[in-house]
């Protein structure tokens, strides 16, 4: 670990402006940053801590949604009343992540800005494209049963670790970004990014960037929604797969659906494709494989890990028939 | 000789347990003598090769550097092998290998200088993947400790030939670390050619003689302490690198230096258990009984000194056949060398073969508990002499009756919601043996007593069991005794290992309580040469694993939610630390049933997973109801107390009866271990 300087922001502006000084970072729970610093992975000069700053909250939005300040904690997000009620896919997604006490530490905006737990990112004895751009991937030749099967590139095949991304992008959910250029929006599917040549760049965001909040749209058919998390343990570990999805039916026909996955690719999967097939369609298994059929399609297996197009399948049936029953 | 029982039997609470759980127990890194430095390690980038250069500027100029060793000025240890010649030359053995160490005025800085030390390598092709076909397999002279590599009785091949019913698979293990909660740590400082080493290992007083065999210093001035131990599970018995490492910084710098190894390198510098590729044949007729058993092994060890794994030696003893081969092949790879993990050889040998017992009994439409009993010997198959005591057959039947055996069904008969049933179980064993250990005792002013002896408590409770039997054998209460471990300036003793600690350290310390009873105040007693009264037995503990495990074959995803060990270990001294033994034990099994796994980097020869995020072990959620039960035996031919060892029983066979139990759940058997999400999914059905 490099020595590095600790400020802590007292404003947004502030914020913003500190964080431009060169070889600056922001620091929230910091469950994941510090982590990388002690591997050498990451070497900040500056740490601007961010968790003073009044993104504590979450409020009711005019359209009848919710905003998520930016730095509310994850236990207190998955134990917020509204959430629990309304977006329940969203709840048990974070409850699905890391333990109690990381839960306790870690923010929302922290929650989408982790970084993938490739073995080779996180190890620099060894060669990794995101850690060092042109060096290589070993994990396509390697070490990869829990790496990527969608929307990969040659250069890398790392997997987002975040749940909690997985439901917002179920959800619609945008980022509220600010920056000396003022606010803006990012749709969550959006914000973060395919690999491509570029798997340095792990989201949108550019520096000095400062995300304020996640806003969750009201969705009442988010009320009807599982989360559902394939690993190899119970508790304390990363997704093979996971599954958020909220269902709508009416006379056995699905009305509206939303759905996507974890554990797949480098960002969120928002299966829209799924999605399509289904609208319209008799509520059953037949027509729930068919969607999975239909989204996975595209997914192209590296040597160790196609057993996840049948485990995203399953996962996926299996949830939107208890979403169903 | 034997102990009049009062406090032996006993389910005393941890003398230590307050101290430990309030923090105030000290662990050999959180010692603070006066001036001491940080040393950090610097391993190897690549599997083989040379260090042809180092750079250190930079980390030299950091306020607060040192020093820094490595094998171009770091100084000869004229005794030093293998593992423990750290530093003595440029060559690279394998990938994570210590290259350099940097010392500092704080941790800090010694970390960040050993960051900034740059390493220039002459690499060399590396080979790191063993395969049972290996072109460089070998015969080693013997296996761990000291078994004959071979044995073959009878004409295997033609009684496999002949017999009615066969069984000839293939079973692997991989690579599996030991992962002590405590990592491996030392603070070292010398007083002229005295050393002190505040060290977490199993073993003080082999610490000495490895010590002071590498720096080629008398014995006697070699000091090791190691008072509160946070788990070895075998990789804490013999000194690992870090120690000699640790003695080397202190002095160069020529003051107290501390030395923990981080949880990555503890993968590469601590030991661990090779992998496995066990070929199984059993042979036998329409009854089921046995009339051949092979069981050949292929496992690996590193270029560095040999470590060859006893894996087949159990298959000796544990069931009658008048035929029987084993075999042991290893290939030195460009790897770490593996050592000791919780029951080296019984555990991953009993997960082939009890693995291959199943399959038999399924091949003969036997109950597996009936398939066991009808192999049961009378006596030991491998030397003919009597069991002192074996209770096998008792733990399997009591077993079945706790578990509700009878109502086990066809296999992949049984569901609940998405997930398949099933129960499994495989028989346990370990052999119970005991080494010549010293011990002092003092009949104190006050009317209380005091023993001393180098024992180890890695988290046993071996320190309370201790004290019990010294309570027991001076007839006395229990507060009246102080048994002090864990300095190596109480003598010779058995380190925490093989299952002989408690049966080692506690026939010591028998021996000198009598004395101390029969009126002598201060005694030394060495056990060495004594009369064995276990002389032409067969002495081995065992025990019947019983699993119950739910599969939902879409997802691949395995619950345990109820497990019980039976267990026959003599007489069981404590049963409230006993009792935590087998469950560590068994939930230990069950992890490497399921999780356990440190995968290799062909390309890059080193392992990828090196944390506890990436290599997992079980967490709460993963752990049932488990239950462990102990038939009522003792046994003197072990030891004065009637016990036998229980530290490594409770992980041999859970492994086997997982699998077994999955296999009753899908009617799919697993063969390779573990048997994860990606395995279940990734099998044809």
């Amino acid at each position: 670990m490099r020595p590095f300087r600790y400020e802590r922001a007292a404003d947004e502006p502030g914020a913003v402006v500190a964080v431009a000084q060169p070889g600056a970072k922001f620091l929230g729970g910091g469950t994941n940053l510090v982590d990388l610093m002690r591997l050498g992975v990451e070497s900040p000069s500056l740490l601007v801590d961010v968790t003073r700053l009044p993104l504590d909250r979450i409020e009711l939005r005019e359209d009848g949604g919710l905003r998520i300040g930016a730095g509310v904690r994850n236990s207190e997000l998955a134990a917020d009343s509204r959430i629990r009620e309304r977006y329940p896919a969203l709840a048990e997604a974070l409850l699905a992540g890391a333990s109690g006490q990381l839960r306790n530490l870690a923010t929302t905006a922290g929650n989408l800005m982790q970084r993938t737990r490739c073995s080779y990112f996180q190890d620099v004895t060894m060669p990794c494209n995101k850690r060092i751009p042109g060096s290589g991937c070993p994990a396509i030749e390697g070490e990869h049963h829990n790496l990527a099967i969608l929307g990969h590139s040659e250069h890398c095949v790392a997997t987002h670790p975040s749940d909690l991304a997985v439901a917002l992008a179920a959800f619609d959910a945008t980022v509220r970004v600010v920056s000396p250029e003022g606010a803006r929006d990012i749709p969550l599917v959006e914000f973060h990014r395919l690999p491509g040549d570029e798997p340095q760049r792990d989201t949108v965001l550019g520096a000095g960037d400062l995300i304020v909040a996640v806003d969750l749209p009201a969705l009442p058919l988010a009320a009807l929604s599982r989360y559902r998390k394939v690993r190899e343990r119970a508790s304390f570990a990363f997704a093979l797969v996971s599954v958020a999805a909220a269902l709508e039916v009416a006379d056995g026909r699905v009305v509206d659906v939303r759905i996507a996955f974890g554990g797949l690719a480098h960002r969120p999967w928002r299966a829209a494709v799924a999605e399509d097939v289904l609208r319209g369609e008799v509520a059953g298994p037949e027509a729930f494989a068919a969607a999975a059929d239909a989204e996975l399609a595209a997914a192209r297996p590296l040597r160790d890990n196609a057993y996840k197009v049948n485990l995203a399948r399953a996962a996926l049936v299996q949830t939107l028939e208890e979403l169903a029953a | 000789m034997s102990v009049a029982v009062r406090n032996v039997g006993a389910p005393v609470e941890r003398i230590e347990g307050r101290e430990k759980v309030t923090g105030r127990a000290v662990y050999a890194y959180e010692h603070d003598p006066e001036g001491v430095a940080y040393a950090a390690i610097v391993t190897s980038s690549v599997a083989r090769g040379s260090v042809r250069g180092i750079d250190a500027e930079a980390a030299r100029a950091l306020p607060g550097f040192l020093g820094l060793l490595s094998a171009e000025n770091a100084p000869s240890l004229p005794g030093a092998e293998g593992e423990l010649a750290v530093l003595q030359s440029p060559a690279v053995a394998y990938r994570g290998e210590i290259v350099a160490v940097t010392i500092a005025e704080t941790l800090e800085t010694a970390r960040q200088a050993a960051e900034l030390v740059r390493v220039d390598y002459e690499a060399a092709p590396h080979d790191v993947v063993l395969r049972a076909d290996h072109p460089e397999l070998y015969r080693p002279e013997k296996v761990n400790p000291n078994f004959p590599t071979d044995t073959e009785e009878g004409d295997v091949d033609a009684a496999l030939a002949a017999a009615a019913v066969t069984v000839d698979e293939t079973y692997t293990t991989p690579t599996e670390h030991n992962n002590a909660m405590e990592p491996h740590a030392t603070i070292a400082f010398w007083e002229g050619d005295g050393l002190t080493l505040y060290d977490s290992n199993q073993g003080a007083w082999n610490v000495v003689q490895a010590i002071a065999k590498a720096f080629a210093i008398d014995a006697e001035r070699v000091h090791v302490i190691a008072r509160h131990v946070g788990g070895g599970f075998g990789s804490k018995g013999t000194p690992r690198p870090n120690v000699v490492l640790a003695a080397l910084c202190a002095r160069h710098v020529g003051r107290p230096v501390k030395l923990a190894v981080t949880r990555q390198q503890m993968f590469t510098l601590t030991g661990y258990r090779t992998p496995t590729i066990q070929r199984v044949r059993l042979g036998a007729d329409r009854d089921g009984r046995l009339q051949a058993i092979a069981h050949d092994v292929v496992e690996q060890t590193s270029t560095v000194q040999e470590f060859a794994e006893q894996t087949a030696v159990v298959t000796r003893m544990l069931y009658a056949s008048a035929a029987r081969r084993t075999s042991h092949r290893l290939v030195a790879l460009d790897v770490p060398t593996p050592s000791w993990m919780r029951a080296p050889g019984e555990c991953p040998g009993v997960f082939a073969l009890e693995s291959a017992m199943d399959e038999l009994a399924v091949a003969c439409e036997l109950d597996p508990i009936e398939l066991r009993i009808r192999n049961e010997p009378d006596i030991d198959p491998e030397s003919g002499n009597p069991f002192s005591t074996r209770n096998l057959v008792e733990c399997l039947r009591q077993g079945a009756e706790r578990f509700g055996w009878d109502g086990r069904r066809e296999p992949g008969s049984r569901r609940d919601g998405r997930w398949l049933v099933g129960m499994g179980v495989a028989s346990s064993t370990y052999p119970a043996r005991r080494v010549g250990s010293t011990a002092h005792g003092t009949a104190e002013d006050d009317g209380t007593f005091t023993i001393r002896i180098t024992a180890a408590d890695i988290g046993t409770g071996a320190r309370t069991v201790l004290t019990q039997i010294a309570a027991d054998a001076l007839e006395v209460p229990l507060d009246r005794v102080r048994v002090v471990i864990g300095d190596s300036a109480s003598g010779q003793a058995m380190l925490a290992g093989g299952s002989m600690g408690t049966s080692s350290w506690g026939t010591a310390i028998v021996k000198a309580c009598e004395r101390l009873r029969a009126g002598e105040a201060e005694v030394h007693v060495d056990t060495g040469d004594d009369d064995d009264p276990g002389e032409g037995f067969a002495r081995h503990a065992f025990g019947a694993q019983f699993i119950e495990a739910r599969i939902d074959p879409a997802t691949g995803e395995v619950r345990i939610p109820r497990a019980l060990g039976m267990f026959a270990c003599g007489r069981i001294i404590n049963p409230r630390t006993a009792r935590s033994q087998f469950l560590g034990g068994m939930t230990m099994g069950i992890s490497m049933a399921l999780f356990e796994e440190t995968v290799v980097d062909p390309a890059l020869g080193g392992f990828v997973n090196h944390d506890l995020a990436q290599y997992h072990v079980p967490t709460n959620a993963d752990i049932g109801d488990l239950e462990v039960g102990w038939i009522d035996e003792e046994d003197f031919r072990v030891n004065p107390m009637g016990s036998k060892g229980i530290g490594e029983i409770g992980i041999v066979g859970t492994a086997a009866a997982v699998a077994n139990a999955i296999y009753a759940a899908t009617g799919v058997r697993y063969r390779d271990l573990p048997i994860t999400p990606a395995r279940i999914l990734s099998t044809r059905r």
